[in-house]
């Protein structure tokens, strides 16, 4: 510090209060910070499977509802398909805090451009606003892995949403730890051309595969519809009941069309 | 020296006028005139083009200006003045696409240009811009939209219209000639466009500047060759009717 140059006096090390930067943690006085942080951090909520598609009759949106922190279950019940307004909903991964700020931030947003301008943004304009938004805090620490599922103008519309700034549109995403499990039966059996029903079942089976398999994930299983008529929230089963209903059912259709070796 | 610009220029006087718009208005009366018309399937821009010098470079005189591919805009005033807003309304029409990935409307354009102009009446050491415009174009919908605005910042759709120089008289010539015939086709529309300047325009087709966007196509500015090949046709038309109007009498 200038006044400590001008007096030649250096100000004893403990009694510098360490605050911390923007988006960083405070470690005890004496302890190597890396280290402390490995070892004795907190461990954010990064658990979870979501995942979202889109298809000719809408966009389908389904998560499990377990939030935890590290090893421990915060809630096994928790919401993480966030409604934005009636034609747009989106799936939430990351940081439970930060997803929550930054929805209600892009629902603000849109309210006030629909004012403005008579119409709500277009789905593509809603993930631009909201990757613009995000980016200006990238580096700062904040985690949101989202995919935005509407239905506009142009059809049922997804887009995939990161706080690095990444946008991408696509068919099918899957966010979270339990995403590998989920995109394994969502890619054998995602077609664009399902039926509704169908398109449940896809949903339910690749979250409960991945409920099985990632320890972070479970709970409940969460699935929401977006139709041209705006959002509906069709089901929400027990993870363990519906895997093993699943079973069932599959081993049924299985007994009934027996595959010739 | 700051308290010189600290004053602001347009203030109200005591029975509430704002002076230093009125005035922007008289400036705007001193510009050459500019016409515009909204079809069915088709939205005409017209304007005076004052006659240049000997030497001057004709190309370089455009009162006619695109604003993105779906938007053009004519101004009657200070050319100076036009060129700062319609900089300003080609950087605001990009940044729309960029922030919300759709083109902007030309509602949301006219009333950027309006909020601008009006900025400019409530801001300390600046005067109003001294211009009208004429801002036509179509949007996603398919349908056809002309806007105009003036140096107060407020802004009216219309079906006609007229700025500059003369407006009153082009305006009271639409008024009697916009009708569902008029503007049933294309070419009805054009020459309609042209008919309303040709009131007040001293040498004919010369000094006709003519643009048209038609739906889902880019912005089309006439030739000269073309503008005069309507003012023939019109002429002749102008003769027939005249024609059967004395066989009439007869």
């Amino acid at each position: 510090m200038a006044l400590e140059n001008v007096c030649n006096w250096q100000a004893p090390e403990a009694l510098s209060p360490h605050l911390p930067g923007a988006g960083d943690w405070t470690v005890p006085r004496g302890y190597d910070r890396l280290g402390f942080l490995q070892t004795q951090g907190p461990e954010l909520a990064h658990g979870t499977t979501t995942l979202a598609f889109r298809f000719r009759h809408g966009v389908i949106a389904a998560a499990d509802t377990r939030s935890s922190c590290g090893s421990y279950v915060e809630c096994p019940a928790s919401q993480k398909v966030i409604p934005v307004h009636q034609h747009l909903l989106g799936t939430t991964s990351g940081t439970s805090a930060d997803c929550a700020t930054w929805y209600r931030i892009l629902q603000r947003e849109l309210r006030l451009r629909a004012l403005r301008e008579g119409q709500l943004p277009t789905v593509a304009g809603a993930a631009k606003l909201l990757s613009t938004m995000l980016y200006r805090y990238r580096g700062l620490g904040l985690c949101v892995a989202t995919a935005l599922c509407g239905w506009d103008q142009a059809g049922p519309a997804l887009f995939y949403v990161y706080s690095d700034g990444t946008l991408l549109a696509g068919d099918v995403f899957s966010v979270g730890s339990g995403s590998p499990y989920a995109y394994g039966v969502l890619d054998r059996g995602y077609r664009y051309d399902m039926s509704i029903e169908e398109a449940y079942t896809l949903a339910r089976q690749a979250v409960a595969h991945a409920t099985r398999r990632d320890a972070y994930s479970g709970g409940s299983v969460d699935l929401y519809h977006v139709k041209e008529s705006g959002w509906e929230r069709v089901s929400r089963e027990d993870a363990c009941m519906l895997y093993i209903r699943l079973q069932e059912t599959g081993e049924q259709e299985e007994e009934t069309t027996p595959t010739s070796p | 020296m700051a308290a010189r610009y600290d004053r602001a220029i347009t203030v109200f006087s005591p029975d509430g006028h704002l002076f230093q718009v009125e005035y922007a208005q008289e400036a705007v009366k001193k510009g050459s005139t500019a016409v515009g018309i909204r079809g069915t399937d088709i939205v005409v821009l017209g304007v005076e083009k004052k006659s240049v010098a000997k030497l001057q470079d004709e190309r370089t005189v455009k009162k006619i200006c695109a604003l993105d591919d779906h938007v053009c805009m004519a101004f009657a005033g200070l050319t100076a003045d036009a060129r700062i807003v319609i900089n300003r309304a080609r950087v605001e029409c990009q940044s729309h696409k960029l922030t919300v990935e759709d083109p902007v409307t030309v509602e949301y354009i006219t009333r950027f240009i309006a909020t601008l102009k009006q900025r400019y009446t409530q801001s300390n050491g600046c005067r109003p811009f001294g211009i009208s415009a004429l801002i036509v174009g179509f949007d996603d919908d398919g349908i056809p939209r002309l806007y105009q605005t003036d140096p107060s910042g407020t802004y009216h759709a219309w079906k006609a219209n007229a700025i500059g120089r003369s407006a009153k008289t082009v305006r009271e010539f639409l008024e009697k000639n916009y009708t569902e015939d008029t503007i049933a086709t294309d070419s009805e529309a054009i020459k309609l466009a042209i008919r309303a300047l040709l009131e007040v325009v001293q040498s004919g087709g010369k000094n006709i500047e003519l643009a048209i966007i038609r739906r889902n196509q880019p912005l089309k500015m006439f030739s000269a060759k073309e503008i005069e090949s309507q003012v023939v046709d019109i002429e002749k038309e102008k003769e027939e009717a005249e024609k059967k109007k004395s066989k009439k009498l007869i």
